[in-house]
């Protein structure tokens, strides 16, 4: 089975797709290429227009502009079952009148496999996913993880030319969904199926995906992979839905060839220029772990700018303690590693806050 | 109320009245008839002996056929009204969806046998289509010959418990099982026939046992349709010509109640475990699509027809009780007032005794059904399940077996003060119809009841309310809306029902309205003020009906609002 799907798997083309449901527009002017093989997460908000993308792309709900390609060849038009694209849907779909067995045949049925085949692919597929022992059971006698799994074997053993997962982990508890999103990775590698994930989910869209789109509004705001996600946001969205960001406003200044952010509160710091003229208003940004914090002002250094503040509130995260720090502009977010019996900051406790320009993120405010 | 909310010794006491009363009131006269039924007429030994003298009597092997036969042909005829109409408005975005579940109600407001003369003289032999059928075409269909005219008038008045039920299934289908298999290459018929279909089966099978047990079970339609041989009328004639000691009312009620627990028993089981109605995120229902000109016009066709066929009663009767002389004519020589003048004039009694009765009966299932559904749901009272399932079990008692029942059981127990048997005391009839409307009210009480979250209760507990104060401010308050539709379904079916109350009426001035149509339309002459008192009740039914969906929709409006913004955003994330 692995080898065909490796052979079929397709590149998908969004171009230009915008999606109305009557006045509301949810999809505007979605452009997209995504490669062949490649788990692609569509990551954002609830009403952000990711399912709305992964039904269009699959031919369900309203008729979108625009072109979506499948393997190079237009599928806008073609209704849902021409499209040989399988979903997974949220809810699972299963039909409660079929046994698992039925569930998972019923594609080969409806595309006229040959009885024999239908029997091997579906054994096959029940077996990739484990639950060979289980084919004649009702949906209803099974748990949430292997009602997932039998969604998953209907799908793949169509052999489908692209794979979609509506919030496939959504439905069930927390320990459960770390072990499914690893043993669906490790089915698409199997398979080599060009994959496309939806989620709100950072950490899930994180762990699993080669790369990310990232949708608010129904506006595609930057598409990467997590790292670069992470650590190269380009606009205050983005910068906030994957982790926690310190966003400081502020200019661009041009000084002796180097280009320095300049903000209130006697921030100074040469930074990567990231493409902005000199004079623009841009937003700087800090991950909480790229600020430091000590009781004393530190030796002043050219590339750092040293802020006095007071602790105004701290949470304990187990492996790290983030300190809220008030300065006299802002409160900002300071990770520390914890390490047992290390002393900690305390609310009220005066410190100064180090941020070196290195780390930080340049955007157009 | 303050009764069960005393300690532990108020829902004790609630439970044992509640018991008591159904024990003696369904349990015992049930039992009383089918311990007649096995018992030797001469020795009083318990014997087959009785079956096998019904089933060797040619003439009630013949109806048993009628009756299965009727009620079978019944469901199918039905059926043919119902899918169309369940499909239309489940399928396509069309404005005829409102006409249809209008449709749904109409018949209901009128009982079977009341149209059953106004559907003889539209469509019988002389009827007024058979004459035009025979004026432009010579022919004669015989839509009311026979059988086929009781089939026809229980197929049109019963058909809307296939369309609700039908119509509830298809579109508690989560749209995510239709647009997977679409997802997998299923399409047209093959998705409906696949998916589709065996996911509303169940609906439909409930609906069609419905229909097919309150068939078995009717005995107003045959009598005034004047069809004898079949068991519910063959049941009453023996009762009532030869008297409360012959064994053969007792076996045909006996088989009465074994088809109605069949019918039940199958819709129970097309129902369990498939609790296939959970929409869950992705919206519910069918995919909808706009209709195309030409199917517009064959959609519109078929409901127009068959709302011409549904009304066919109603206008009938209407014409009926207008006209003076309807015979061997399309319509009446001439209309006229006077049978309302001389029916309101003779019969006043007759409306007024259905009021108090409806009232009485249906004041009975709702204090009833609120006290069972409270102790059923919110205590740990033992036992309280069987209080729940004996009340339901009234659902497969025909009416016929529950008259049968009372006249044996009560006839030998004199009321004290007025001095005669209880079985023809007009109280008698406000109880038998109260226990036959116990299960519908009951059900909605306990609907009532479970919208009131255990979690409001505990909040009023906790902010210092005891069980008396939480059980009057907090949750009949918040049940008042189901209270009141329960009220309603009881009082409307209850102001039409006859085959229990036709065996317990003992004299002419104790007879509800049900009654006094039933003995009006024996005669010709009768007809037209039988037809205006017909109305009269549709009226009643109707305006109590039209009541109980303002209170069903003011509850709903809760919700209404979320609906309808999320139908706006697609609520798609």
């Amino acid at each position: 089975m692995s080898s065909r799907s490796v052979q079929n798997a397709s590149g998908v083309t969004i171009d230009k797709l915008s999606l109305s449901f009557g006045q509301t527009q949810v999809l505007k002017d979605v452009t997209l290429e995504i490669r062949p093989g490649e788990l692609f997460t569509f990551l954002g908000p609830s009403g952000s227009g990711k399912s709305t993308l992964l039904r269009a792309i699959a031919g369900f709900g309203p008729e979108p502009g625009g072109r979506i390609l499948v393997g190079g060849a237009d599928i806008t038009h073609l209704p849902p079952w021409r499209r040989n694209v399988g979903m997974v849907f949220q809810s699972y779909a299963l039909w409660p009148h079929m046994s698992v067995r039925k569930n998972v045949s019923f594609g080969l049925e409806e595309q006229k496999v040959p009885a024999s085949e239908i029997h091997t692919r579906t054994e096959a597929a029940l077996n990739l996913v484990g639950l060979l022992d289980l084919a004649e059971r009702r949906p209803s006698q099974l748990s949430g993880g292997q009602q997932q799994r039998v969604a998953l074997a209907r799908t793949i053993v169509v052999e489908p030319r692209v794979l979609l997962l509506d919030e496939p982990l959504s439905n069930l508890d927390a320990n459960l969904r770390v072990q499914m999103r690893r043993e669906i990775l490790e089915l698409q590698r199997k398979l080599g199926l060009t994959t496309i994930f939806v989620t709100h989910d950072q950490e899930e869209a994180n762990t699993i995906s080669d790369r990310i789109a990232v949708l608010n509004d129904g506006v595609i705001q930057q598409v990467g992979t997590p790292l670069e996600l992470y650590d190269r946001p380009i606009n205050r969205f983005v910068a906030n839905f994957l982790g926690t960001a310190n966003l400081i406003d502020g200019e661009l200044k041009k000084t002796g060839g180097k280009t320095v952010f300049t903000a209130p509160g006697g921030i100074t710091v040469p930074v990567a220029g990231a493409g902005l003229e000199p004079g623009q208003r841009c937003t700087a940004m800090f991950r909480p772990q790229s600020l430091r914090l000590s009781a004393r002002r530190l030796p002043a250094r050219k590339d750092m700018a040293a802020l006095e503040g007071k602790i105004d509130h701290r949470e304990f995260l187990g492996n790290l303690v983030r300190y809220a720090v008030r300065t006299g502009d802002y409160l900002l977010l300071v990770d520390e590693i914890h390490q047992s019996g290390e002393a900690t900051y305390n609310p009220g406790d005066n410190v100064v806050v180090s941020v070196n320009g290195a780390n930080a993120r340049i955007f157009r405010a | 109320m303050n009764f069960f909310v005393r300690g532990q010794w108020g829902p004790k006491t609630v439970g044992l009245f509640l018991a008591l009363f159904l024990f003696v009131f369904l349990i015992l006269p049930v039992g009383k008839v089918i311990y007649v039924a096995f018992q030797d007429p001469n020795t009083g030994a318990l014997t087959l002996i009785n079956f096998i003298d019904f089933f060797n009597t040619s003439l009630f092997r013949e109806s048993f056929v009628n009756s299965f036969y009727v009620a079978s042909m019944s469901v199918v005829l039905a059926s043919a009204f119902a899918l169309p109409l369940a499909y239309f408005t489940t399928r396509f975005n069309f404005g005829g969806a409102a006409i249809i579940q209008t449709l749904g109600i109409i018949p209901l407001i009128m009982p079977p046998f009341v149209g059953a003369v106004a559907m003889l003289l539209l469509f019988g032999e002389n009827g007024s289509v058979n004459l035009l059928l025979g004026e432009w075409f010579d022919i004669n269909i015989p839509f009311m010959e026979g059988l086929n005219g009781v089939i026809l008038v229980e197929s049109i008045h019963y058909f809307p418990f296939i369309l609700i039920n039908l119509s509830a299934a298809l579109n508690n289908i989560d749209r995510a099982m239709e647009e997977s298999a679409q997802n997998l290459g299923a399409s047209g018929m093959r998705l409906f026939r696949r998916i589709v279909f065996p996911l509303a089966m169940p609906g439909y099978v409930a609906g069609a046992s419905l229909v097919f047990l309150k068939v078995f079970d009717d005995l107003g339609t045959p009598l005034l349709l004047n069809i004898n041989n079949m068991l519910a009328p063959q049941a009453y004639l023996r009762i009532t010509s030869i008297g409360i000691s012959d064994p053969m009312g007792y076996v045909i009620s006996v088989i009465l109640i074994a088809f109605s627990l069949l019918a039940l028993w199958t819709s129970f089981l097309a129902l369990r475990g498939k609790d296939y109605a959970t929409v869950q995120k992705g919206g519910g229902g069918l995919m909808k699509r706009d209709l195309r000109p030409v199917e517009k016009v064959g959609c519109y066709a078929v409901i127009i027809f068959i709302l011409l066929l549904v009304l066919a009663p109603h206008f009938g009767l209407a014409i009926l009780s207008l006209g003076t002389v309807w015979s061997y004519a399309v319509l009446p020589d001439a209309f006229t007032l006077d049978h309302y003048s001389s029916a309101l004039s003779t019969s006043t009694q007759f409306i007024t005794n259905t009021l108090l009765y409806a009232g009485l009966a249906a004041t009975i299932d709702v204090v009833l059904g609120t006290a069972i559904a409270y102790l059923v749901w919110r205590t740990k009272l033992i036992g309280r399940q069987w209080l729940d399932y004996a009340a339901m079990g009234a659902v497969a008692i025909p009416g016929v077996v529950i008259g049968i029942g009372y006249l044996r059981t009560f006839s030998e127990f004199n009321v004290p003060i007025i001095d005669k048997p209880l079985s023809s005391w007009w109280v008698i009839i406000v109880i038998a119809i109260a226990i036959r409307r116990l299960p519908y009210a009951l059900r909605a009480c306990v609907a009532a009841l479970q919208q009131v979250s255990i979690m409001l209760e505990e909040a009023a507990e906790n902010l210092g309310a005891n069980k008396r104060r939480t059980v009057s401010r907090i949750v009949v308050p918040l049940m008042s809306g189901g209270l009141v539709a329960g009220f309603v379904i009881s009082f409307a079916t209850a102001s039409v029902e006859l085959s229990a109350t036709i065996m317990l009426v003992s004299q002419e001035s104790d007879s509800p309205l049900a009654f006094g149509i039933y003995e009006f339309m024996q005669s010709a002459s009768g007809r037209g003020p039988g037809a205006a008192l017909g109305i009269i009740a549709v009226l009643i039914v109707g305006f109590a009906t039209y009541v109980s969906h303002r209170f069903i929709k003011y509850k709903e409006t809760g919700y209404a609002p979320d609906m309808a913004a999320a139908a706006k955003t697609g609520a798609r994330g």
